[in-house]
């Protein structure tokens, strides 16, 4: 089932938390709210689900709006972040309890439980209570609460968050196969963009109360809407450095190249203020456009290695490279940018697009 | 709870510290069934005359197995009008949101910090213009009403241990308000409501003003005000009689916190463990 948020806004007392934002989820899809912590992502999804009133604007459900509707009039599963387990009732009662609450023969009940543990690979916890299980049990708990009842829509409220790095990866793709296999539209809401990247079809970003930007993985890479997106996804994240546009060459204090052909047509205006976004892989070491600097800072993540290059002008640079270390702390070197994989923005921080 | 060693070093101390009330308890029971003489401290010989107010009446005082049924009445519906009404009212302080709520809230602690001796003539008067003067049903309404302030307020400190998220979970699962509640709250402070009908219980067995002044009555006396009748009879000065009635009055009480002492506890530790 479609979801569609239309103008949706939502004020606490005098406090602007969403305005007017716009968003279609289609049938099946799976889509992250990514945000830094506080921007509005939990409270659209309490919105969605009825929690929350809605201070304006329209929610649809493919053509049913259910924008005045409370939680119990749709038909939606919601995992928690805190999980929000019963801990009066067994694991089996508690995954039951939306189905006892229609009144459904006890005979349904078990059947349905028993499938949806069966998927979930749980049959063995049904007798125990919430407090004897671990975080990633307690998560497929949740999970299972929330679907057992085949809901027209998924909503989840990092649902990762609280389990350790290698669980969190196990549940990522059990959760994407679960989404799959059942085909409900889910929403996920996340602050980590790897899981945003690694599980959904497409992302939102979303800053303030605003959707910055909604795309694929790929798409919000390569080719950023703004400032705030190239800067937020990717890690290690980009580097901007502030310079001018003079005479088809972009310059700064600490360093200069020609601009890549396809922007030399965009409207760029000689004297021109920008800032350029140099992701950590486009600086490599070679001869072409080169950049001068010291190194500051290496950090060995394993298969690869981060070099924080200071220019001459103190802003800095970030360079990923992989192999062995090619330098120490406090050597001047000189790398190279490609040039053609750099993005530029204007004085507002929007994105000037290569014509 | 489970595998505590006994540390015999701490149950000596706790013993030697707790001796002389246990002592005097002892005595009391050792009295009610021996002859003392006046003036003697020692038991003479062994006698259940003492206890012979369970079969025949005091002079004057009416029977006692009466005012064990009123009690046992009375001290019931307190605890009944009190469980109810704290665990709905705390219900409301805790989550609802409605104007007032704060001053609400600050104006029963105000409430709970008053002694009910101050308020007695007032009440006195109240019940004579309604007509309850003398009823138990006077008397347990008033107890009730003094007993609720604190009842409202620690439930209220129980439902706030309660996650919110709980109740969204309810909701969004599809149960109404009152089912959330019903269903997935309530059993969460059960400790809370077993500690405070146990603490209620307790108050209203041992209440003494009230009923001596609201329920002077032959028919409405409670057992509290019969053993304070006896003592006060110039008549009569027989010490074992008083012995006896008050092992009796306080033996439902001592059995009743043996078996539900851990319950009490919970009411200072507050919210749900385990
Ligand atoms: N009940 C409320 N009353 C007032 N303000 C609120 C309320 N709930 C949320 N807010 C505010 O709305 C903003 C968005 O909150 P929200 O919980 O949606 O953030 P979030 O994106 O989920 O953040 P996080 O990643 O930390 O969970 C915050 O600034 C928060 O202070
Ligand atoms: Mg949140």
């Amino acid at each position: 089932m479609e979801i569609k948020l239309e103008k949706f806004s939502k004020s606490f007392g005098s406090v602007k938390v969403i305005e007017e934002l716009d968003l279609t989820v289609g049938n099946g899809e799976m889509i992250a709210l990514l945000g830094p912590s506080g921007c509005g992502k939990t409270t659209t999804l309490y919105a969605i689900c009825g929690i929350h009133r809605v201070s304006a604007g329209r929610i649809l459900f493919g053509d049913r709006d259910v924008t005045a509707l409370p939680p119990q009039e749709k038909n939606v599963g919601v995992v928690f972040q805190s999980f929000a387990l019963y801990p009066h009732l067994s694991i089996y009662e508690n995954i039951a309890f939306p189905l006892r609450i229609r009144k459904e023969k006890n005979a349904d009940i078990e059947r349905k439980v028993r499938e949806i543990s069966a998927t979930l690979y749980m049959e063995h916890l049904l007798e125990r209570r919430p407090g004897q299980l671990s975080g990633g049990q307690q998560q497929r708990v949740a999970l299972a609460r929330a679907l057992v009842r085949r809901p027209d829509i998924l909503l989840m409220d990092e649902p990762l968050a609280n389990l350790d790095a290698s669980l969190r990866l196990e549940m990522r793709t059990e959760i994407r196969r679960i989404q799959q296999e059942s085909g409900c539209t889910s929403i996920l809401v996340t602050h980590d963009q790897v899981e945003a990247m690694s599980m959904c079809d497409r992302i939102a970003l979303m800053n303030n109360g605003v959707i910055q930007q909604i795309g694929t993985p790929d798409d919000m890479y390569h080719q950023p809407r703004n400032k705030f997106i190239a800067g937020f996804i990717g890690n290690p994240p980009i580097s901007f450095i502030d310079g001018a546009v003079e005479n088809g060459q972009f310059t700064s204090q600490g360093m200069s190249f020609g601009l890549p052909d396809n922007l030399k047509k965009a409207s760029l205006t000689s004297g021109q203020k920008v800032s350029v976004g140099i992701r950590p892989e486009h600086l490599q070491p070679g001869s072409e456009n080169p950049v001068a600097g010291e190194v500051t800072f290496i950090e060995s993540q394993g298969r690869e290695i981060l070099y924080d290059l200071k220019l001459g002008d103190g802003q800095m640079l970030r360079s990923i490279q992989s192999g062995a270390r090619t330098c120490k702390l406090g050597d001047r070197v000189t790398w190279s940018i490609n040039v053609n994989a750099v993005l530029f923005f204007d004085a507002q921080d929007e994105r000037i697009l290569p014509a | 709870m489970e595998d505590r060693k006994p540390n015999w070093l701490l149950t000596l101390f706790l013993l030697i510290i707790s001796a002389p009330i246990l002592i005097m308890y002892f005595w009391l029971f050792i009295d009610s069934i021996s002859e003392i003489n006046t003036d003697g401290l020692w038991p003479e010989h062994f006698t259940l005359r003492n206890w012979r107010f369970l079969y025949e009446d005091i002079d004057g005082h009416g029977n006692v197995w009466k005012a064990t049924l009123n009690t046992a009445i009375f001290a019931t519906s307190v605890v009944s009008i009190v469980v109810i009404l704290s665990s709905t009212a705390g219900y409301a302080l805790s989550r609802l949101r409605f104007p007032y709520r704060s001053q609400f809230l600050g104006f029963v602690l105000l409430l709970h910090s008053f002694p009910s001796v101050t308020l007695i003539i007032s009440i006195f008067l109240m019940l004579r213009l309604i007509g309850l003067y003398d009823t138990l049903v006077g008397v347990i309404l008033v107890k009730a009403a003094l007993e609720l302030p604190f009842g409202i307020w620690i439930m209220k400190g129980f439902y706030d241990t309660v996650p919110w998220e709980i109740e969204m979970a309810g909701l969004q699962d599809g149960a109404s308000r009152f089912q959330v509640w019903y269903k997935l709250v309530l059993p969460q402070i059960m400790p809370g409501i077993a500690a405070l009908a146990i603490f209620s219980f307790m108050a209203g067995w041992s209440e003494f003003v009230l009923p001596l002044i609201l329920v002077p009555g032959s028919e409405t006396k409670l057992l509290s005000v019969y053993l304070a009748g006896l003592m006060i009879d110039d008549y009569l000065s027989d010490f074992g009689l008083f012995k006896a009635v008050g092992l009796f009055y306080i033996m439902p009480v001592m059995i009743f916190y043996l078996f539900t002492q851990d319950k009490l506890m919970n009411i200072y530790g507050g919210g749900t463990k385990g």
